[in-house]
């Protein structure tokens, strides 16, 4: 029943694009100056349409409805009600019908909402929008269709994996779905803008708030992606450069570099080409990165079950994308010349792009390079942190510095004298890399590089901040946020990798382990029986030395019923200054078990850093109607 | 359009990439160590635990008529259990030879475990970073790995040695 609903659903908005193209299309032709009614009716539809399949869905999860195939192999009776929901979008089909609304729920919004620009350019922008939903509708119910249905009906379903039963990863894809997809917009919008002549200024405001969003959810996303693996995969790391992750980090390079020169193209109503480019490679990242992702071409803990038709189809359909889009920009391209004065504002603002184009052309490369040599060599080998490490880490440096001054430099030419407050602040940001070095401890050259360029950001923002509540200007402050934000974490994540401490080891029930001023005491084994796991649960006493401080750490291994499946549950102690972290898995045939403790240094101040950088984005959401 | 360099370039980069990508769609990324069975060890060198001036390298191999190569940790319990297979292999065949590869180990750790359980090896290698066990395809310890004299992989045991695998290693020797 709920697979035919959810079909004809999915089928009655594959017409609605045929018909809003067709209607549009007519419509560019006419000389009235607004939209017809009729194209916001047929859109009014489709997107009810869509949300209504979605729902469909959702439904059937929720009711375990297993006629549907795709929630008979990812659902179960027994699971919690929000992971069942969850479980709607913790799939290929399930998260290809989400993207499909993301697609329709923008190419309405922006319609609606941008009713002040152009006719012929929002039109455009609806048929390369149309273009792009029908291509995955074809893919949805061609190749992964959520709808599919299974007779006999099976009394029980498969169940989803464990590790995605967490509260961070049931909102994780839906955030970076929006900013993914979101993308797709400024895409349509980008290619529109180009054929209607629709460029400059304008374009820029057309395009603001979307570019902002999408960018605040791909932030947001790709932190609680981190959170998770970080309290889930119990390897005690938070950033791994895993492809998956270096996936979702290119188009984040891309909208970021984005985000800012459109600052430079809305006030000075230049680079409009260099902003189409940027328009142009955001979604054409993120639908390369979810065809390396989704075909198996890249193996890493985010392996949806691989089907290579699958990927054949998404390529396809990238070539499509990425060939139009080149023909489409080289038809309309004209030459613009560019007239920057070194000390504005545009400047540091382009150098921030070059910047993400080196970081980005690093992570494609160290992405890629794999892949081409098991293709065209038929060698494996893969490129992990050590490269990543070298490549990006040094340049971070500059980076921030730019960071920290770019901003006080005014537009066209600057005559501001901030030559000695760069001076002082510099001096005070050695000073206090200089104190942590000689009382807590030694590193590298570099890493002391690292610190006194975030202190010194961190040490400018302030300074910012602390002139906003002098004079109020409200512009000034989202951007301070997000770069404080930026300067914290890099400091944080310095300090957390400077003076972490981690030690493996086997234990068995009654031994003690010693390490530098801790004592970790192994006392007892518990076992819980959970709704649709068993656990079993060590009991571990940590006492420091020094301070006589004792806390109990109690690291879960749990055996998942549906479907059967180990999962070790990391014990975590958050406190100001540091987590402990501790797992412990079994070894077979032995008393033993293998210990990992970590003592990792300001884990709860990386996280608030990173949020900062999407509060910044977000407050300029909201700050956005004040400042008009 | 008017056709220029950059043009072609950017083309042209983009169809190579593409096709890499659909190259890499035909791949089998199923990477099955058991296939290397029958497959030609690749060149290898490995220096002896504690004596860095001691190597031994692929050209070694062929001088035994067999070689077990085995790969183990301290910090491994079912090296444990398997390790007295390969003290009775050691005492009762001549005619193999057995290499242990310590696997990102510490020194001290894999000494002490050969003084307790006793020392099977004809050579032990280090691999403190463990690169030289993956050339080998190895993605877990314990594995071994019966190579004859044209360093021919002729059998590979994945997971601790049992009384079943030992008599088939000595079925193989014959």
């Amino acid at each position: 029943m709920l697979s035919n609903i959810g079909i004809s659903l999915v089928v009655l908005v594959l017409i609605l694009s045929f018909l809003i193209i067709y209607t549009a299309s007519l419509d560019l032709k006419t000389s009235n100056k607004v939209i017809k009614k009729n194209i916001y009716k047929l859109s009014l539809f489709q997107i009810t349409f869509t949300v209504l399949s979605f729902f469909t869905l959702i439904i059937g999860f929720i009711n375990s409805d297993f006629s549907l195939i795709n929630v008979y192999e990812n659902s179960h009776t027994a699971k919690p009600f929000f992971y069942k929901i969850a479980g709607t979008w913790g799939n290929h089909e399930g998260s290809l019908l989400l993207w499909v609304n993301i697609l329709v729920i923008f190419s309405y919004l922006f319609l609606v909402f941008n009713h002040k620009h152009d006719k012929k350019f929002r039109l455009y922008t609806l048929i390369f929008q149309n273009i792009l939903i029908l291509g995955f509708l074809f893919f949805l119910l061609l190749n992964s269709n959520p709808f599919n249905s299974i007779y006999p009906i099976p009394l029980e379903g498969l169940g989803l994996n464990p590790i995605l039963q967490d509260p961070a990863l049931a909102i994780h894809p839906p955030l970076l779905y929006v900013g993914f997809v979101g993308c797709s917009i400024y895409f349509s919008a980008a290619l529109a803008s180009l054929l209607s002549d629709y460029g400059g200024r304008l374009f820029a405001q057309s395009i603001k708030i979307w570019v902002k969003i999408s960018w605040v959810f791909q932030t947001l996303g790709i932190i609680v992606g981190s959170i998770w693996a970080y309290y889930e995969l119990g390897w005690g790391g938070f950033w791994f450069w895993d492809p998956v992750e270096n996936a979702s980090l290119l188009p984040w390079f891309a909208i970021t570099a984005l985000m800012h020169s459109l600052i430079v193209l809305e006030k000075r109503n230049t680079l409009y080409h260099w902003v189409i480019i940027l328009c142009l490679s955001t979604f054409t990242l993120s639908v390369t990165g979810t065809f390396l992702v989704r075909s198996g071409i890249l193996n890493s803990v985010h392996t949806f079950a691989s089907d290579p038709s699958r990927g054949i189809y998404i390529l396809l359909f990238l070539s499509f994308m990425i060939f139009s889009a080149l023909t489409i920009f080289f038809l309309k391209h004209k030459k613009e010349t560019y007239n920057f004065n070194l000390r504005s504002r545009e400047t540091f603002i382009l150098s921030n792009n070059w910047f993400m184009a080196f970081f980005l052309v690093t992570v494609l490369i160290g992405m890629l390079y794999p892949i081409f040599l098991d293709v065209l060599t038929d060698e494996k080998i893969s490129v992990g942190p050590p490269f990543f490490n070298i490549v990006i880490i040094p340049l971070v440096v500059p980076f921030m510095v730019l960071m920290a001054i770019g901003p006080k430099f005014g537009w066209i030419k600057s005559q501001k004298k901030i030559y000695n407050r760069i001076l002082l602040l510099a001096l005070n940001a050695i000073v206090i890399n200089l104190l942590i070095f000689y009382f807590f401890g030694k590193y590298s050259l570099l890493s002391n590089l690292i610190f006194i360029a975030a202190i010194f950001l961190i040490l400018y923002s302030i300074l910012d901040i602390k002139k906003f509540f002098n004079n109020k200007n409200k512009t000034e402050l989202p951007r301070i946020i997000s770069h404080l934000g930026f300067g914290l974490l890099v400091f944080f994540i310095g300090l957390n990798h400077q003076f972490s401490l981690e030690e493996d080891f086997n234990l068995k029930v009654g031994e003690i382990k010693k390490i530098n001023n801790y004592k970790i005491n192994f006392e007892e084994i518990k076992i819980k029986e959970s709704k649709n796991y068993k656990a079993v649960i060590g009991n571990f006493k940590l006492t420091n030395f020094d301070n006589n401080f004792v806390q109990y750490l109690n690291p879960e291994i749990r055996i998942y019923s549906n479907p059967e499946t180990l999962t070790y549950e990391a014990a975590i102690k958050t406190k100001i200054t540091s987590d402990f972290y501790l797992t412990m898995s079994n070894v077979s045939r032995s008393d033993y078990y293998n210990i990992k403790f970590q003592k990792k240094q300001f884990m709860i101040w990386i996280w608030i850093s990173a949020l900062m950088i999407a509060l910044g984005g977000f407050m300029q959401l909201i700050l956005k109607k004040n400042e008009d | 359009m008017k056709i220029s360099i950059p043009k072609i370039i950017i083309f042209s980069f983009t169809i190579f990439l593409l096709s890499v990508f659909w190259l890499g769609l035909k791949i089998n990324h199923n990477y099955d160590t058991k296939s290397l069975v029958g497959s030609k060890i690749s060149k290898f060198y490995v220096t002896e635990i504690n004596n860095e001036n001691q190597y031994i390298s692929e050209e070694d191999l062929k001088k035994n008529k067999y070689t077990l190569i085995n790969f183990f940790a301290s910090w491994c319990s079912p090296c444990r259990v398997e390790h007295r297979y390969l003290m009775s292999l050691s005492n009762q065949n001549k005619e193999i030879k057995i290499i242990g590869i310590n696997f990102k180990d510490k020194k001290i750790n894999a000494n002490n475990f050969l003084k307790d359980l006793g020392n099977p090896y004809d050579f032990v290698g280090e691999d403190t970073d463990g690169k030289i066990s993956i050339s080998f395809g190895i993605y877990g310890i314990p594995e071994s790995i019966l190579v004859n004299n044209e360093l021919i992989v002729i059998k590979k045991i994945i997971g601790p040695i049992n009384q079943v695998q030992f008599n088939d290693i000595l079925k193989s020797i014959q």
